[in-house]
């Protein structure tokens, strides 16, 4: 019986522990996206650089990224450098370390285009007017930029947020983690429990995500119009 | 050289790797409050004149001078250069996150840290005159072209400029729209500010010059008054391009 199983969800402290779990799983996403920013930022203007090797270096990077899962890469920070490198971070730390590493290309590829999208007879209208170039950047192309990278950043958070349930893997107790648990720990009890637990943290990905994309649309859509 | 020449250009130079000369060994020079129209086919090597002038363009060769200084000398000062030569765009080139009046106002208090108080009135005036006090808040984009091409003539005076380039400013524009931007740029003549236009509104070029060059394939072919030009033009070439706006022609 389905409706019997749902009680599991708040048996004891069991809803708490799976809020705390989420708040694992939001930690890792909103501290590797921050990075994120920060190193895409400067990743993004070294990708327009006029060296053409400076170029070829960072998009090496972004495909060596784009074609690994980030679960390999997970694995490989987690267990690689504790076995190879002697180096043991706890799981949480390399989930952020591998998340930015991740973030960062994609943030950087984001910034890339957020620059060149904007037509050169900017920057001479700003030269034009005896601006300094540090002038021109800060006063026009970075604003301008900002504004077009806010709706794909916030895209890349909510995929973010989702790509932290890989964490488990690397024994990180994160929300999808305590639902295991919980599950586990009513199996005889509550056959069905595993439903109800996975359908509650499909609410909780939802009610965490769903804003933020719908911010980024909404954000879009205002660009649109304006820009 | 004469006290009075604002712009002088000595043998200017302009090429690509491997390319033909995009400007060859022009020779100008213009004295202040003098409007002059710079006309010719596309291509011919007309904007990149302008955007020498206004070191938008590195040079091959060449001197050119403002107000008897060497402005090829020097690239640190291009900063110190460029606030006494005024651009004016065929896109307008506001800045799109900012209002007409930050737009305006930008450059003069960053560049030239003007004070606050006297710049807003001096942007009020300026922008009355060219009829857009009602657009001081407006963003770019809820302007129209011409308003747009006004306000970017007025963020271009701001700087207290001593020489003008408009580099066919009424070409983006819907026909309509042309007279307004043309009327603005018709009272500046008439008010002293030295200019150099180039444009393809005959009309406009006749009313408001007081000296046409007409340039082909990178050199200035002819150099005359505007109603000599227009009635007997000197050179073969220039009889083409002017027979080009006559459509009876073709009938």
């Amino acid at each position: 019986m389905l409706s019997s199983g749902i009680g599991v969800l708040f048996q004891g402290n069991n809803f708490l522990r799976l809020l705390q779990g989420l708040m694992v799983s939001l930690r890792i996403a909103l501290l590797s996206m921050l990075l994120s920013a920060v190193f895409g930022l400067f990743l993004g203007i070294a990708m327009n650089s006029k060296k053409g090797w400076v170029r070829a270096v960072c998009r090496t990077y972004l495909e060596t990224v784009r074609v690994m899962p980030q679960l390999v890469l997970l694995f490989l920070v987690y267990f690689g450098a504790a076995k190879h490198l002697g180096m043991n971070f706890s799981g949480e730390l390399s989930a952020v370390i591998v998340f930015t590493f991740w973030g960062a290309a994609e943030m950087g590829d984001l910034v890339r285009s957020a620059f060149l999208s904007i037509p050169a007879h900017q920057y001479e209208a700003g030269c034009a007017l005896g601006m300094t170039k540090m002038q021109v950047f800060f006063y026009i192309m970075i604003p301008q930029a900002v504004r077009r990278l806010l709706p794909p950043t916030i895209n890349l958070l909510t995929r973010m947020i989702k790509t932290t349930s890989l964490v488990v893997l690397i024994g990180v107790v994160e929300v999808v983690k305590v639902g295991k648990q919980i599950i586990d720990a009513s199996r005889f009890t509550e056959p069905s429990a595993a439903f109800w637990v996975y359908g509650a943290i499909f609410l909780l990905y939802f009610a965490v995500c769903y804003p933020f994309s719908r911010a980024a649309a909404l954000l879009e859509r205002k660009l649109r119009d304006g820009n | 050289m004469k006290e009075k020449q604002i712009l002088q250009i000595e043998h200017l130079e302009k090429s690509y790797d491997g390319h033909p000369s995009v400007l060859r060994d022009i020779n100008f020079s213009m004295e202040k409050g003098e409007v002059v129209v710079v006309l010719g086919p596309s291509g011919c090597g007309k904007s990149t004149f302008l955007r020498c002038i206004n070191l938008l363009e590195p040079v091959s060769g060449g001197r050119i001078y403002l107000n008897g200084q060497d402005i090829l000398s020097g690239q640190k000062e291009s900063s110190r250069i460029r606030q006494e030569i005024g651009m004016v765009f065929q896109n307008y080139e506001l800045f799109p996150h900012m209002t007409i009046l930050e737009n305006v106002m930008l450059a003069p208090l960053l560049v030239q840290k003007r004070d606050r108080k006297q710049t807003v009135e001096e942007a009020g005036e300026l922008l009355a005159r060219v009829g857009l006090s009602e657009k001081q808040t407006s963003y770019p984009r809820q302007l129209s072209g011409g308003q747009k091409q006004r306000a970017a003539i007025v963020r271009a005076l701001m700087m207290r400029p001593k020489v003008l380039l408009l580099d066919e400013i009424t070409a983006a524009l819907d026909p309509e729209m042309v007279r307004e931007v043309l009327q603005v740029v018709l009272e500046l003549a008439r008010d002293g500010m030295t200019m150099l236009i180039v444009t393809h509104e005959m009309e406009f070029a006749r009313a408001v010059a007081d000296r046409v060059i007409f340039m082909d394939k990178g050199a200035i072919v002819e150099e005359q008054k505007p109603e000599d030009f227009f009635s007997c033009p000197k050179t073969d070439r220039a009889k083409r391009f002017l027979n080009m706006f006559h459509y009876e022609a073709l009938g």
